[in-house]
Order: C-alpha cells, then sequence, then structure tokens
C-alpha cells in the first residue's frame, strides 16, 4: 500500500470541510459522519438492551415459581425467543460496530469511515428491522415461539409472523454486511502512513476479523432462512422429509453460520480488553503479536466445529470425535489470550477505575463459560447437558459478563474522550458491583439446575427446582435494576461533569488519545505520522 | 501507507460484495454438498433396493441382533399406520421378513410414501432390503387397508459392537409433497 496520492488531501470531503454538523433531526438522519453514526448504533443498542432485558424479566418472573402464574405458556416462549434475537442482533452486535464506528477511523488515523454513504444505510435499516421484528408480537398468533435457533418444521408452526421474521433477519443480515464491507476498506485503505498492519491497536485487529466473519456467515443464514420462506410458501422441501429434504440439514446450515456468530460477539470483545487492560495496568500488551495470530485462528477454527450443537442429532461416532476434538482445540488460541491479559497485569502499577474493574471481571468470568463449553464440548457428556439449564448457564457466561461487560468497559473507558466530561466513578463502580454480584446470582444457579436435568425454553418446571430458580430470578431483577443505573451514569456524563483531559488516563496508548476530549466533528483530515 | 482513493475502495467494495454473494449461494450449495457428504459415507439410510436373485444366505446361527420397527406418522396424517410385529430376533445373513399395517382414514383415494431410517447409522451399510414398501408409492383407494410387506437380510459383516439395529419409517400422506421426492 504505497502508491503515491495524486489528490490533494483537501478535496477529499468537499462541501463541508471544517463544518460543524447540521442541525436538528436532519443531523441524524442523514449524516454520513462515523462518530454520529457510532452514537446511533450505540444508542440503538442501548435500547434493545433494555427491550430485551424486559422480556427476560418476564421470562424470570414467570420462572420465580413453579407454576404458571403470570404469562401463557406461547407468550412465554416467544419472549425466550424474541429476548436472544434482540439481545444477539440488536444489543451486541450493535454495540460492537458502534464502538468500530467510532473508534476505528481514530484509532487508524483516518479521516472517517470508508464509505461513509454506505455507512448511513447500515444503521438506518436496523430500526426497521426491529420495528417489523417487534411488530409480530402483535400479530395474530403472536411472534415466533420457536427459540433463535428457528428449527424446522416447529418454527413452521409460527404464524404470519413468519415472512416478518425472516425479512427482518435479512435485513439485519443486510446491515452488518454492509457494515462490515465498510470495515475491511476502512482498515485496509485508510490507514495513516506509517500504520502497518502489526501497529494496528488489537481493536481494530479484532474487527478486521470480525468483518471476514460477518460477510462469510451472514449470507449463509439468509440463505437458510429463505429456504425456510420457500419451503412455507412455494412448496420447496429443503428441509420437509415428505419431500425428501431433511430438518437437520438446517442445522447445519444454521450452525454453519451460528458458530461464527457467537465469536463475531466476542472477538471485539477481546479487542477491547486488550485496549484496557494495559492502560489500567500501565505496561504495554503482552504478546501483541501472539493475541492477533490466536484471533485468527479462533476465527479460523470457528468454521469446523458447528456440529457440537448438534451431537444428540445422531451423528456418527467419527462425525461426534471430530466435532469434539476441533471444539476443544478452540480452548488453545482462548487460552493464549487469557494468559497474555493476565500477563500483562503482571508486576503492572494497576489502578481499578471502572472499566478496569469490568475488564477484570470479563477476565474471569468469560473465562468460567469457557470452562463450561469444554465440558459441553465433551459429546458424550453433552447427551446430559444438551437443551438444559447448564447450557443456558455457559451462553450466558460468555455473552452476558463476557461480551456485554467488555462493551461496557468500552464505553465508560471511552466516555469521557466522547464526552470531554469525566463520569462519576463512584457511581460507575456501584454499577459494576451491583452489575457483577448480580449476574453471577442470575447465572451460576443455572449451572446446577442444568445438571440436575431442568430443560431449557419451558415456563413451568418440576418443584425440586424451585429454589435455584428463585435465586436466579433475584439476580435477574438485580441485574436488570442495575442497568437503569448505567444509563443514569451515560446520561449524567454526556450531560456535563468534570472536563476531562486529552489523554484521559495516566498512560493509554494509542491515536484516539492525541485528539481532543471530544475530538473535533471531523478529526485526522491531515493524516497523523506515526513513529 | 498513503491516503487511498476512491478507486482502491471501490475494487475492494466490489470483491467483498462477490464474497458475500459467494457465501449466499455456498448456503445453498450446503444442500447437495451434506446430501452427498451423507450419502458416501453411510451417514443416511439411502433407498436402495437389493436384488433379491444375488442374495445368497449364509446364516450365522451363533449370532443374533434385534431388529425393532417403528412407524411414524406427521401430526394430522390421514393413515393409520403400524408394524405389525415391533421386534425381531434375527441371525444375520439369512433372510426374513415382516408387514406393516396402514389405513386410509379418509373417503377418497390418497397416495403415500415412507422414507425409511436405519439407527444406529453404523448399520446403515449392513441392513440390506430385497422388498420394501418405501421403494414405491403406495396407492390407497377410499378407507382401503393392506398389509405391505418388507424383506430384509442382515449382513454378516455388521460390526460387532451393534446387537440392536431399529428400522423405523416415517409415513407422508401427502400426494404432491411425496411425488416430488422421486
Ligand atoms: C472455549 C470456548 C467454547 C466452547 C468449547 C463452547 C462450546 C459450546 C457447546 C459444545 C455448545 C452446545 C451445547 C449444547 O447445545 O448442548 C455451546 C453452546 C453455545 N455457546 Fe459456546 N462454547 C465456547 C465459547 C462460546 C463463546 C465465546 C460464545 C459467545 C460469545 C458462546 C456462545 C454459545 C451459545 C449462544 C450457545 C447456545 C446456542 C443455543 O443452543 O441457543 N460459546 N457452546
Ligand atoms: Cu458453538
Amino acid at each position: 500500500m504505497s502508491q503515491v496520492d495524486t489528490h490533494s488531501h483537501t478535496d477529499h470531503h468537499d462541501d463541508h470541510h471544517d463544518h460543524g454538523p447540521a442541525k436538528g433531526l436532519k443531523r441524524w438522519l442523514f449524516t454520513t459522519n462515523h462518530k454520529d453514526i457510532g452514537t446511533m448504533y450505540l444508542i440503538f443498542s442501548l435500547v434493545m438492551f433494555m427491550t430485551g432485558g424486559a422480556m427476560a424479566m418476564v421470562i424470570r418472573a414467570e420462572l420465580f415459581q413453579p407454576g404458571l402464574q403470570l404469562v401463557e405458556p406461547g407468550f412465554f416462549n416467544q419472549m425466550t425467543t424474541m429476548h436472544a434475537l434482540i439481545m444477539v442482533f440488536g444489543a451486541v452486535m450493535p454495540a460492537t460496530v458502534g464502538l468500530a464506528n467510532w473508534m476505528i477511523p481514530i484509532m487508524i488515523g483516518a479521516p472517517d469511515m470508508a464509505l461513509p454513504r454506505m455507512n448511513n444505510w447500515s444503521f438506518w435499516i436496523l430500526p426497521f428491522a426491529f420495528t417489523m421484528l417487534l411488530s409480530t408480537l402483535i400479530m395474530p398468533g403472536g411472534g415466533p415461539a420457536g427459540g433463535w435457533t428457528m428449527y424446522p418444521p416447529l418454527i413452521q408452526q409460527t404464524g404470519v409472523a413468519l415472512p416478518f421474521l425472516i425479512f427482518a433477519i435479512h435485513m439485519m443480515g443486510v446491515s452488518s454486511i454492509m457494515g462490515a464491507i465498510n470495515i475491511v476498506v476502512t482498515i485496509m485503505n485508510m490507514r495513516a502512513p506509517g500504520m502497518t498492519l502489526l501497529k494496528m491497536p488489537l481493536f481494530v485487529w479484532t474487527w478486521l476479523i470480525t468483518a471476514y466473519l460477518l460477510v462469510a456467515v451472514m449470507p449463509v443464514l439468509a440463505g437458510g432462512v429463505t429456504m425456510l420462506l420457500t419451503d412455507q410458501y412455494f412448496g420447496t422441501t429443503f428441509f420437509n422429509a415428505a419431500g425428501g429434504g431433511d430438518p437437520v440439514m438446517f442445522q447445519h446450515i444454521f450452525w454453519f453460520f451460528g458458530h461464527p456468530e457467537v465469536y463475531i460477539m466476542i472477538l471485539p470483545a477481546f479487542g477491547i480488553i486488550s485496549e484496557i487492560i494495559p492502560t489500567f495496568s500501565r505496561k504495554p500488551l503482552f504478546g501483541y503479536e501472539s493475541m492477533v495470530y490466536a484471533t485468527a485462528s479462533i476465527a479460523f477454527l470457528s468454521f469446523i466445529v458447528w456440529a457440537h450443537h448438534m451431537f444428540t442429532v445422531g451423528m456418527p461416532i467419527a462425525g461426534q470425535l471430530f466435532f469434539m476434538f476441533s471444539t476443544m482445540m478452540i480452548a488453545v488460541p482462548t487460552g493464549v489470550k487469557v494468559f497474555n491479559w493476565i500477563s500483562t497485569m503482571w508486576r503492572g502499577a494497576m489502578t481499578f477505575e471502572t472499566p478496569m474493574l469490568f475488564s477484570l471481571a470479563f477476565v474471569f468470568l468469560f473465562t468460567i463459560g469457557g470452562f463450561s463449553g469444554l465440558m459441553l464440548a465433551i459429546a458424550p457428556a453433552d447427551f446430559q447437558y444438551h437443551d438444559t439449564y447448564f447450557v443456558v448457564a455457559h451462553f450466558h457466561y460468555v455473552l452476558v459478563p463476557g461480551a456485554v461487560f467488555a462493551i461496557m468497559a468500552g464505553v465508560y473507558y471511552w466516555l469521557p474522550k466522547w464526552t470531554g466530561n469525566m463520569y462519576d466513578e463512584t457511581l460507575g463502580k456501584v454499577h459494576f458491583w451491583m452489575s457483577t454480584i448480580f449476574v453471577n446470582v442470575l447465572f451460576f444457579p443455572q449451572h446446577f439446575l442444568g445438571l440436575a436435568g431442568m430443560p431449557r425454553r419451558i415456563p413451568d418446571y418440576a418443584t425440586q427446582f424451585a429454589d435455584f430458580n428463585m435465586i436466579s430470578s433475584i439476580g435477574g431483577f438485580g441485574f436488570g435494576l442495575s442497568q437503569l443505573l448505567f444509563i443514569y451514569v451515560v446520561i449524567k456524563c454526556a450531560k456535563g461533569g468534570v472536563k476531562a483531559t486529552d489523554k484521559v488516563w495516566d498512560e493509554p496508548r494509542g491515536l484516539e488519545w492525541t485528539l481532543s476530549s471530544p475530538p473535533p466533528y471531523h478529526s485526522f483530515s491531515v493524516a497523523p505520522e506515526i513513529k | 501507507m498513503t491516503q487511498n482513493t476512491p478507486q482502491d475502495n471501490k475494487a475492494l467494495t466490489l470483491k467483498l460484495v462477490v464474497m458475500t454473494l459467494a457465501m449466499f449461494g455456498f448456503g445453498f450449495a450446503l444442500v447437495p454438498l451434506y446430501s452427498v457428504f451423507c450419502e458416501i459415507t453411510g451417514i443416511r439410510s439411502a433407498i436402495v433396493e437389493t436384488d433379491a436373485s444375488q442374495v445368497i444366505e449364509t446364516p450365522d446361527i451363533d449370532r443374533e441382533v434385534t431388529i425393532e420397527f417403528v412407524a411414524n406418522r406427521i401430526a394430522g396424517a390421514a393413515w393409520e399406520f403400524e408394524p405389525s410385529v415391533t421386534k425381531m430376533k434375527v441371525h444375520p445373513g439369512k433372510l426374513y421378513s415382516t408387514t406393516f399395517f396402514a389405513r386410509n382414514l379418509l373417503d377418497r383415494p390418497i397416495t403415500g410414501l415412507a422414507t425409511p431410517d436405519i439407527k444406529p447409522a453404523a448399520a446403515n451399510k449392513y441392513f440390506q432390503k430385497t422388498e420394501c414398501f418405501c421403494f414405491t408409492e403406495q396407492k390407497f383407494g377410499a378407507s382401503e387397508s393392506r398389509d405391505m410387506p418388507v424383506r430384509f437380510i442382515i449382513d454378516p459383516e455388521l460390526p460387532e459392537h451393534v446387537d440392536t439395529v431399529t428400522l423405523s419409517y416415517t409415513f407422508y400422506s401427502q400426494t404432491e409433497l411425496a411425488s416430488a421426492a422421486r
């Protein structure tokens, strides 16, 4: 990438060079500014987080006691399905895309994203997709209730909501693919002179790899749900045994997407943690290059492990062994990362501000989720664990104190940069401790429930599960309430507070800290010098 | 690294769009790919007729294998469908026959098609059917009922660890769908 630029730098952004943002609603509707779009993604994600969270509260309220008390079983199943879809596609993914939008250009010294108009589109598709998805709840027959994994033939019993579900997923797919393409092009083409690939911050690296994963697997999901649609309405029989199809085929297609998808949610989180731990340990990241290679190996391996979600479909022993060992292999690069984070802290001059607290909790609690994943990867054991609360406990440990905590850590870490104001450190710490305590009260007992045999996705259960479910629900309500505090802290910080310095933290690394807090609307119009 | 030009962006964007479309196609290509894979590896019970005249009986009377018969209908199907016996002890290398009973509960003719499944999958290759109602469509007159035959032989090469084999049929009654299968 060393071709000589023949254009002068100034004619890149034609008419609105050096202008501030437009005024009013139009600024947000038509903006092509990466900071505006990043902000919109993050706000959207927060709204979805609360929406999906409200559904989780319905689930935990119903499960507070055995017996059916609050909602109909059918509605309960709609809640579990919608909760998962909203959290995966509406909360976690847009949050990481929002962080990418905000941070990648200013981390690599670029003036904006490479394809700013497409950036506007990728965001604005999302509110429509989720309005469509949520509207199914008030349709005759209700929303989808067959689980976020949408297995046929069960999902085909969805009423009129099915095509809306499928189109919503198509739109989410289009949005994330456009976002991913934009991120790849930005990273490959827009780095400031001297910013070689192996000088990029780890957050940029993890996002580059994530973006490739998105381009590779979102289209496969789109294909899978399209086949569901044509099976239902156009007489094809991809998944219908009566016509020579095979319902298990859908599971293969879904998990070919689904397993890389879980890494799409966690790799950017790894990137965030790899930015924060060095700052608060006041040491450079230990094993930078091994982190890059570990991320790439995880991404590669994620394509050959999908059938660990399907051990019970009647696979031959050879298949079970293959998927068992390939799955366990992922623990190796993941372990490299965890040890690198710990080595970064080793003998560092550590301080424990809120972003660091969330990062430390991430390292501990994500690892617990990794371990329960390894237990599930043992094919013979999975016959007992599969479709129980143990699986629910596993993926919530990797996703909530994993991905979500990392996103919150990132928000606390960069909020002073975005707003120019320090957040309230005391309240941040209160939010951290409440979240961490309640998240464990919420999800740890679910391991025991699963091992004792409680199935997932049920509105009622045998009475021997009562105590742990009550504890779990209390944790759930506590965790839900704690997040109101998070919203309060963020709004308070956006409104004002102690002015942040440009560096914000003691010894942060990276170009973002060379800009003012908040950064100018257009930053790095002239590329910075990278030493 | 210098500032990019719009042409660079266009070229890379185009590559990524092509990759997206290719992966969309790959999603659909997975369907035939899996089918081929499952047939080669014997994971799926292929509906293969063994030529009766080619079968030489070499009964292994020291070995006994339990065969279980299972009949399934999809919910709401207008059939009665069940095996006449649910279990049989057989010697590998010997021909046996049994029947499945079906009754059309409608007062109009329908066509059905049965799809077989053998578990464990390891037994697939060794469960040979010389006659099976699953080889052809089954036409039933209004309210007609009949016994449908299956003749089979277990290959003596059946792996040692397999002592029970389940033969399960699902009988589909939807005329249009059944014919789409062949
Ligand atoms: C060492 C790493 C991991 C291993 C070995 C692992 C293994 C597994 C296995 C075997 C299952 C299937 C369990 C069953 O259904 O019986 C599973 C489910 C799941 N895992 Fe993991 N996992 C790992 C990391 C992750 C990460 C990082 C995430 C997400 C950030 C994740 C998210 C999920 C989800 C969402 C499910 C459940 C999907 C569903 O059925 O709805 N896992 N995991
Ligand atoms: Cu997986």
